[in-house]
């Protein structure tokens, strides 16, 4: 009995690696910790009741921020520990194996998990509250969108401790990654991992397009609306046609595997080219999903802080619409050197590079914003002026990838990271840190600290140069991606020295933001921000109070024009907070909490682990979990409630901190 | 909240029993011919691609046009705007796929 135990355990368990028992140890303390926390202050129900079944977007979107705030962290700490190793040559800190591990967790990690909930929760806090709705168009959707995400995350995290984690890539090329060389667990925990959130994805794209189209209020004209939901819009419309490609790329992947059939074997008339390709498909749409958004986020920022229209409206918006639809039609690119001809080649150099005008025109555009702006420098604009050269020189070195033989030099090389790195950090990044700096206020009520926000900003920018640029250089001089070590005789040590300088770096920058944030929870009393409007902005979220109420607005505000905010403050007609009262308020029509999202998404973890260890005996179960939750949810008429106008009324008058007759 | 909302338009046109059952004749007329082709062998070859395909997208046109009521749609044509993308979209994946794989086979 003990022997089997054992044996069980000896497989089941990674063990032989001190990291991987920190790990262990820090996993236990930590759910300790909380559970210890949680039960001694007597939260449980107020976590459930306020948090966990929530349907709030605010609150989800609040969420989402936090569990990619912890995806970052354990992200870069796989970021830290490859340049750590390839800081000196021939250093044995990784062995070739783990160091495979770390960059497939890092690269998975840092995109699906990291960058899609950071992008969402941004799209959750702030889209309704732009466009002037008062939720998301399927608030129990979307809900279960954040739990399936977080199912997800929580998975593919687990097979660092459980079972061994993935090592073929962030993409799984096979066959390295099919059963014949990759037996163990890892790939399993890959595809369902990334199947279970994805599915949360695809449902967060459907759920924003339909309440970006539907939900304006009144007056809001498509060409009135703001362009960080344009740019939203822009994103989910690439969602909801890329996504589907990868469920059925990855299940393709996991009937190979699971099933022994060859879709992508060597044998049995399988081509593991046509798993490169259909990845692709999925893979370059999906590198603009998540910097179309961060380019409305620049737009918002830019017109703020410049205190001037945004240059060119129009061409923005169709500049991110021609982005999101033209995105699919270079992902050829990504295996130029694979062999295809020469007509395939020139096609997607050409498309690709197409793409580099309307990527141009926002550029200018943002810069045609400052010029003669009256700006003012405050972290979230601080954000978008060093984005902009960073996006530059990324965006140059990425058209110098898509002409088709000149990447043959740089393919698979350290440039083809420094690309990458470039536009993913300095863009999407980037822009990210700059609207949740923006948006802070809106969210919690209170400002960031500015001063230690400005060293966060320099020392994720100065670290950022010292990694990268280097790595260009290395790529010329013949370094691949993916190499575990290297010799003296390579002359490549002093720039990946100073590489890894520049990573640790932006790990102390990660450093003073969660400082800045712990610093700005203990003194918000002193930061509150009592107008509601902190940067004098210019659209719909800035004329209700900060932290908005949970129905948004007390009264649906009726649009006129583009920055109708900013329009109506210049006209002197916007009301005054205290103005409220002469409004005819009435009961609010609201969604009620749900237990479901998070029932069935937790079904779905169990579903997924079953899948991964072949144990039927919990699959079953778990996918009938799955079925039950939606049956129940479907006979549920019980979904929304009134919120009373007096309940409206002494809310107003807390937030606004006026009385309302 | 849309669908439990006062903003949602005023239920939209679903149909007349005359226009499904035209749909109904058209689509079990579509699905015999496949079936009979099929089962008493009556073409081969590419002929048979050619046709099977054929009445599978003529199949789908009638269900888009009888049961989602493509034509029936009101001023902002969503529905119709999402399927012709859903359509360039879909033929860019095969026919750009199908492209790229033959190439490859090409000796090089
Ligand atoms: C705007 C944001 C962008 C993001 C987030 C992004 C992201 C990426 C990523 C993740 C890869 C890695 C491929 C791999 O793992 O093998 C990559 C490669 C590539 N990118 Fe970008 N990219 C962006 C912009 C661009 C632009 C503007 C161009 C060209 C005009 C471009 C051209 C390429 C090419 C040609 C490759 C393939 C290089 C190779 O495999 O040798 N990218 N990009
Ligand atoms: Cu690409």
């Amino acid at each position: 009995m003990f022997d089997q135990i054992k044996e069980f355990a000896s497989g089941f368990f990674v063990t032989g690696d001190p990291l991987i028992y920190g790990a262990d140890v820090s996993i236990l303390l930590v759910t300790a910790a909380i559970i210890f926390t949680l039960t001694y202050f007597k939260k449980w129900r107020w976590l459930w009741r306020e948090w966990l079944t929530s349907v709030d977007h605010k609150k989800i979107g609040i969420m989402y921020i936090l569990a990619a705030f912890l995806m970052m962290f354990r992200g870069g700490v796989d970021a830290l520990l490859m340049r750590a190793q390839l800081a000196i040559p021939g250093a044995d800190f990784l062995q070739p194996d783990h160091y495979n591990e770390v960059f497939t967790t890092h690269g998975v990690i840092m995109i699906l998990f990291m960058a899609m909930p950071f992008m969402f929760g941004l799209f959750n806090i702030i889209v309704p509250l732009q466009i002037g709705a008062r939720d998301v168009a399927y608030p129990i959707l979307n809900s279960l969108s954040f739990w399936l995400f977080f199912a997800g995350a929580m998975l593919f995290n687990l097979s660092f401790v459980i079972g061994g984690s993935p090592d073929a890539g962030w993409l799984a090329y096979p066959p390295y990654s099919e059963l014949m060389y990759n037996p163990g667990v890892g790939q399993d925990f890959y595809i369902w991992g990334i199947q279970i959130s994805g599915i949360g994805s695809l449902m967060t794209g459907i759920n924003f397009l339909v309440t970006i189209l539907k939900m304006r209020a009144p007056g809001m004209k498509l060409m009135k609306m703001p362009l960080f939901p344009w740019s939203v819009l822009s994103s989910c419309i690439a969602i909801i046609f890329s996504f589907p490609i990868l469920t059925a790329t990855l299940a393709l992947l996991f009937l190979d595997r699971y099933a022994g059939a060859h879709f992508f074997t060597l044998d049995g008339g399988g081509n593991p080219m046509m798993y490169i390709n259909l990845i692709w498909m999925w893979g370059h749409p999906e590198v603009y999903i998540i910097v179309l958004p961060a380019f409305g986020i620049f737009s918002e920022i830019v017109s703020t802080f410049s205190r001037k229209k945004l240059f060119g409206y129009q061409s923005m918006v169709y500049a991110m619409i021609i982005i999101s639809v033209l995105s699919f039609l270079v992902w050829a690119h990504h295996f130029f050197t694979m062999g295809s001809g020469a007509g395939v080649n020139t096609f997607f150099a050409l498309s690709t590079m197409l793409i580099a005008i309307p990527t141009g025109v926002k550029v200018f555009n943002w810069l045609f914003t400052m010029f003669r702006g009256r700006i003012t420098v405050k972290t979230p604009m601080l954000w978008t002026i060093g984005f902009i050269p960073c996006f530059i020189v990324g965006g140059l070195t990425g058209v110098l990838l898509s002409v088709a033989p000149a990447d043959f030099q740089f393919h698979n090389s350290y440039f083809l990271i420094a690309h990458f790195h470039q536009v993913i950090i300095g863009g999407v990044i980037f822009g990210y840190f700059a609207g949740l700096y923006y948006w802070w206020p809106k969210m919690f009520g209170f400002t960031l600290n500015e001063h230690i926000g400005k060293w966060a900003f320099w020392f994720w920018n100065i670290g950022f140069y010292a990694c990268f640029m280097p790595q260009y250089v290395l790529g010329l001089m013949g370094m691949t991606r993916r190499v575990v070590s290297y010799g003296w005789d390579k002359g490549w040590w002093p720039l990946n020295f100073v590489s890894t300088i520049g990573a640790a770096l932006m790990g102390i920058a990660f450093v003073l933001q969660v400082w800045q944030i712990i610093h700005g929870v203990k003194h918000y009393r002193k930061n509150l921000d009592t107008t509601g409007d902190p940067w004098d902005g210019r659209t719909l979220e800035w004329s209700i109070p900060s932290p908005a109420p949970h129905y948004n607005f007390a009264v649906l505000p009726q649009v006129e024009e583009l920055d109708d905010w900013w329009e109506k403050k210049q006209r002197g007609v916007h009301k005054q907070l205290n103005n409220i009262a002469e409004e005819k308020l009435e009961p609010i029509h609201m969604p009620k909490n749900s237990g479901m999202p998070i029932i069935m998404a937790g079904c779905w973890f169990l579903a997924g682990f079953g899948f991964v260890f072949h144990w039927l005996w919990l699959t079953i179960p778990g996918l009938a979990g799955v079925a039950i939750c939606m049956l129940a949810h479907s006979f549920n008429y019980d979904t929304d409630y009134y919120i009373p106008v007096k309940e409206i009324k002494e809310t107003e008058a807390a937030l606004r901190k006026v009385t309302i007759s | 909240m849309a669908h439990v909302d006062g903003t949602h338009p005023v239920e939209e046109n679903h149909g007349s029993l005359k226009s499904y059952t035209i749909g109904y004749l058209f689509s079990i007329v579509l699905t015999i011919i496949p079936i009979a082709i099929i089962l008493g062998g009556w073409l081969h070859g590419t002929a048979k691609a050619v046709v099977l395909m054929l009445l599978g997208v003529l199949q789908f046109i009638v269900q888009l046009f009888f049961f989602m009521h493509l034509r029936e749609e009101k001023k902002p044509r969503y529905n119709l705007i999402s399927l012709i993308l859903g359509l360039v979209i879909l033929v860019v994946i095969v026919a750009g796929s199908m492209w790229i794989m033959l190439y490859n086979m090409v000796e090089t």
